[in-house]
């Protein structure tokens, strides 16, 4: 895996993390210890998306950050890699 | 609303194309108990329900249900990559393809089209539920089957992923069945349908 890929798999991580976290509590709305959890690890998912948007590409449409061009169509495309 | 995220829940990443695993695959995809009919299920469900935790739960598996679908395609867009006739016609592939060369359809492993007669939205939430646990369950047992059919590591991984989140799924279906079942009369929980009978507590236009 290059850099870029390492990121995107800390990216897809965190993401995972962060909806297994997202369907305990819509049955645990209350629970103190997941939603520490899941603030903990937004604010690093955040910062690891800033990191790849801005050495890389966006992950959504409104994350593309070129003035030269429309980089949301860069390849790879996710089935792709 | 949605808005795609340019990457896959759990990577795809399969070295050699197998076409005949494909056809077997397919089923996740537009079966009678794939990702497909998952999704629309819990997203058509979802609007009637009386309760903010099963209206939440719904939209969010129901949305990780459409990162499954993807997933599923990309495992059969990497299946069916720079196939050769001979591949075609010795896996048994070659009555998808000339149907749809190596797009993606969703059809099941026996060839039927994607139709939503493969799920129910019953506008009652324990019926709704129910059939939400069973759908978690027969996705599960889709999957131990495939997971008998591949031998290739690269496949099996994310079929596993997959087969794990069916397991919690059905969890999570199983805390809303309970919450809701606090919440309806504990001495005949069939006594009204907050969804529809306004003698009930939580019908949402008592007042309307």
């Amino acid at each position: 895996m290059n850099t870029q890929e390492l990121l995107l798999n800390q990216i897809m991580q965190y993401d995972f993390s962060l909806k297994e976290l997202e369907l305990y509590l819509d049955t645990h709305p209350y629970c103190r210890h997941a939603l520490d959890m899941f603030d903990k690890i937004r604010a690093v998912r955040e910062k690891a998306v800033r990191e790849y948007n801005e050495n890389y590409s966006p992950i959504t449409a409104l994350e593309n950050n070129s003035t030269e061009h429309w980089n949301w169509i860069d390849e790879p495309f996710p089935w792709e890699v | 609303m949605w808005q795609y995220e340019k990457k896959l829940q759990y990577p795809v990443k399969i070295k050699n194309p197998n076409p005949k695993l494909a056809k077997a695959i397919i089923d996740q995809l537009g079966g009678p108990d794939g990702e497909l009919s998952a999704a629309l299920r819990y997203l058509n469900q979802r609007y009637v329900m009386p309760y903010p935790e099963v209206k939440g739960l719904l939209t969010d598996i129901g949305t990780e249900e459409l990162a499954h679908v993807e997933i599923i395609s990309a495992i059969l867009y990497q299946l069916t990559r720079c196939l050769s006739i001979a591949d075609i016609k010795e896996s048994g592939f070659d009555t998808y393809f000339v149907d749809h060369t190596t797009g993606i359809y969703p059809q099941g492993a026996s060839d039927v089209p994607f139709t939503a007669a493969y799920f129910q939205s019953k506008g009652d939430i324990i019926t709704d539920l129910h059939e939400d646990l069973a759908a978690e369950q027969k996705a599960r047992s889709t999957y131990d089957n495939i997971l008998r059919l591949a031998d290739d590591p690269d496949v099996r991984d994310p079929i596993k992923f997959l087969r794990q989140r069916e397991i919690v799924h059905f969890q999570r279906f199983g805390e809303a069945l309970r919450i809701t079942q606090d919440r309806l009369d504990s001495k005949n929980f069939y006594a009204c349908n907050p969804a529809f009978d306004k003698n009930c507590p939580d019908m949402c236009c008592k007042n309307k």
